[in-house]
């Protein structure tokens, strides 16, 4: 099983030294052949030291020693062509379209259910089902506002999708980020290679989560805030950089409170009402009065205000629904429901250990499967068989057999590679792809996304809690 | 529009760098003196704990006064909550709380302080590094007051800056004086007497008005002008009446801003009043530890009073 090398045509493990390079990097390869690798390196070294300066820095959960780490920069960039990002786009254009629909039938009349689409079970037992969403519709049918959509690539017109992030997708500051490094280091690639800009994306965001103010707000310039649980959370940095690049306050919830009815911030001169809330704490610290009683990180009574209709929450509470990955299982089915349409993205197949003879083949075929927790994320808790030893496999073994519900398994997918610069030179890794999506008014998606890279060679897993790397994702204008 | 909360931050994160310079200052009054009076260090260091207000926290886990044991607690004593490290993560913390107010070249000065200076004070100071570890302490403070300068909008945000800078500051030196006269001046005879030059030297050292003393008074040392060169002058950035110009300037320009007065308008105005109108003879008469005294509680009653009109007590 070969993986699809994003740069170099034609089998086998190369180094670039007479392979064919694909006609998306030949200009990049070029310009790289041309440079030292000692210069290289260089500008790597250079690279990490604007990101620890900038303190673009997350922390692990579990690592109390590196309370603040670095998530690894690799410089070389991912190139995707302007066909191949028209196609992904349309996909995840439809894909979104979808989750909504899916989110506003849920939290309403069922049809899906009724229809016999999905096991009602799927929904009645899911704990991120929220109650108190049935027969709320937030402005403009939209619950989830922002969306990332990992997808992971394996031939040359092969994409699939790994799963949905409705809830609160995090990344994108360091899209932003890479981005902005690279054309510090090297802006004379800037000049040979036309890329598709991301930089708009915190305006992009200003504007979507405006359009969708509540209706008695919609002529007003509506006050946005980012609800952040603050300055330990992991995405800390992040909550900061886009409240900043948009320009609006980064609130924590002992800052907002229930005045006259509106959820108000306490400002130097009293309390301020706001009308969009881009909040980063999960449903279930969102509202004390609703959710977890003992949550100092939400606001109490936000809930009654906004099933009031006096403030927008994105992403609504309860979208977690639409990106569980037992739901993820019947995407395909969800998107032909609601769109007419077979879906232009694939999902990956999925065996559901819930069903007895799922699992019995996941079990028969551990050793070849990626088995991931329902609920999971971040990549904690699941089991890639290839890697995993003689022990791990039968540790997993006994877990799936207490609670197979808790699981689904997936083939281990050759995930396509792009080089990263090493010590010895270019080597490829495997990479996957996370594109940004806002929800409003209008769908905007903006080119390009976070690629993560599995900085290990031979690893498949990209996840920046799991060691994993980025790099700066080029769209080209073409 | 500014978060209660980020005005706190930024009140704060100004406090803490100037409490980083302060101490770093301190010490390196302390050393100039302990270097050219060797035989009497150990007093000298010990005055430096005094005037840092530290010293029954120092006693408390040491029991000589050297270099090293004063620069440790000074320097790099995390359970010190005035060492300049503690100060210096405090300063961080608040500048990442408040990180959307602030620019990102204030940001990227406050973050690699942090950076370059836990890595410097990771490992004890020998006392013959312990001139390029003040350096750096002070060049890096010097370089985030430039950013901020240099870049900041001139809004409430850069006025409750002001406020942290110069509440912390005035408390500072009234401290420092505080502490200087009552070692130097057990009776009110010694008032006006010519003394040894050293010890005046020290005060001024460590608000680093050695120079610029001279340049004012062109001549000796004497005791009565250095207090009102400290608490009276207007020009003297250490000095209190200049720290309370920039707190009444920073105070009105919120009213301004706001439309609305509130009483802690009235006291800075009071303390700035008297600060421009009394005589240093006046306040000898009436007593310079009471004067001083007297300032530090309004200094601190006034910082409460700004942090709960403006909504961040």
């Amino acid at each position: 099983m070969t993986p699809f090398d994003e740069m170099l045509l034609g089998q086998g493990e190369g180094d670039g030294q007479g392979q064919e390079v694909r006609a998306p990097y030949r200009l990049l390869n070029e310009w790289m052949k041309s440079q030292p690798l000692d210069k290289l390196r260089l500008k790597a070294e250079d690279a990490e030291r604007v990101f620890r300066k900038t303190g673009i820095t997350f922390a692990v959960y579990g690592d109390a020693e590196a309370a603040e780490r670095l998530i690894p920069f690799d410089i070389v960039p991912r190139i995707i062509t302007g066909r191949e990002w028209r196609k992904l786009s349309q996909g995840i254009e439809q894909r979104v379209v979808a989750l909504n629909a899916f989110l506003d039938d849920i939290y309403h009349r069922q049809e899906i259910v009724r229809a016999g689409r999905i096991p009602k079970e799927l929904i009645a037992q899911n704990k991120a089902f929220v109650p108190e969403m049935m027969g709320f519709r937030p402005p403009g049918n939209v619950y989830t506002h922002i969306i990332g959509i990992d997808l992971v690539r394996t031939a040359e017109n092969e994409f699939y999708v790994l799963e949905d992030n409705a809830r609160t997708p995090s990344g994108v500051s360091y899209m932003l980020e890479n981005r902005e490094t690279m054309m510090q280091l090297f802006p004379e690639l800037f000049q040979q290679i036309k890329v598709l800009p991301v930089e708009t994306y915190p305006q992009m965001l200003r504007e979507s989560l405006s359009a969708l103010a509540p209706a008695s707000r919609a002529n007003a310039n509506p006050t946005v805030a980012v609800l952040t649980p603050g300055i330990h959370n992991s995405a800390y940095f992040e909550h900061a950089f886009l409240a900043d690049q948009m320009g609006v306050e980064l609130v924590e919830g002992s800052d907002l409170r229930l005045v006259d009815g509106r959820i108000a911030m306490r400002t130097t001169e009293g309390y301020r009402p706001i009308d969009v809330l881009y909040r980063r704490v999960d449903d279930a610290y969102l509202d004390p009065l609703t959710f977890r009683p003992e949550s100092a990180l939400g606001v109490p009574g936000i809930m009654d205000v906004y099933r009031a209709g006096r403030i927008t929450i994105a992403n609504a509470p309860g979208t977690g629904i639409a990106d569980d990955k037992a739901v993820y299982s019947y995407m395909p089915e969800i998107i032909e429901f609601y769109t007419g349409r077979r879906p232009i993205l694939e999902n990956v197949p999925t065996w559901r250990c819930s069903v007895a003879s799922d699992l019995n083949y996941v079990l028969e075929h551990l050793n070849e499967l990626v088995v991931k927790e329902v609920h999971g994320s971040g990549g904690y808790g699941m089991l890639v068989g290839p890697a995993a030893s003689k022990k791990e496999l039968a540790a997993f073994t006994d877990k799936l057999k207490a609670n197979p519900g808790n699981y689904i398994a997936q083939p281990t997918l050759a995930l396509s590679t792009t080089p990263i610069l090493t010590k010895a030179g270019l080597a490829p890794r495997h990479v996957d792809l996370r594109p940004f999506v806002l929800v409003s008014d209008r769908i905007r998606i903006i080119p390009g996304g976070l690629t993560r890279v599995a900085l290990t060679e031979g690893s498949l897993v990209v996840n920046s809690s799991q060691g994993g790397g980025t790099k700066d994702t080029w769209v080209l204008d073409d | 529009m500014l978060l209660g909360r980020t005005a706190n931050g930024l009140y704060w994160m100004h406090r803490y760098i100037e409490r980083a310079e302060n101490v770093a200052r301190l010490i390196d009054a302390g050393l100039r003196m302990a270097l050219t009076r060797a035989s009497s260090a150990a007093d000298e260091w010990s005055s430096v704990i005094m005037s840092a207000g530290m010293r029954p926290a120092f006693e408390q886990k040491h029991s000589a006064y050297t270099a090293r044991t004063v620069s440790e607690f000074m320097l790099r004593d995390r359970e010190n909550p005035s060492s300049v490290l503690s100060a210096l993560a405090s300063a961080r913390t608040n500048a990442r709380m408040v990180r959307t107010a602030l620019t990102r070249d204030v940001w990227e000065s406050v973050n690699g302080a942090w950076i370059g200076l836990s890595t410097l004070l990771d490992q004890p100071v020998a006392e013959s590094d312990l001139p390029q570890v003040l350096d750096a302490i002070k060049r890096a403070m010097s370089e985030i007051r430039g950013t901020f300068h240099g870049t900041m909008l001139r809004n409430e945000i850069f006025w409750f800056s002001q406020l942290g800078t110069f509440i912390e500051r005035a408390d500072s030196t009234a401290r420092i004086l505080d502490v200087k006269y009552y070692v130097l001046l057990p009776t009110v005879s010694y008032v006006g007497r010519a003394m040894d030059n050293y010890q005046w030297e020290s005060i001024l050292r460590s608000v680093s008005a050695h120079r610029s003393y001279r340049f004012v008074y062109s001549g000796n040392y004497n005791p009565v002008q250095i207090a009102e060169y400290l608490i009276l002058d207007a020009r003297m950035p250490r000095a209190l009446r200049f720290s309370y110009d920039n707190i009444d300037e920073s105070l009105t320009l919120l009213a301004e801003a706001y439309g609305q007065r509130f009483e802690c308008h009235d006291g800075a105005q009071r303390t700035l009043k008297s600060l421009a109108e009394r005589s240093i003879q006046s306040i000898f008469e009436a007593g310079l530890h009471e004067a001083l005294t007297a300032f530090i509680t309004e200094n601190n009653r006034l910082g409460a009073e700004i942090a709960r009109v403006y909504n961040f007590e």
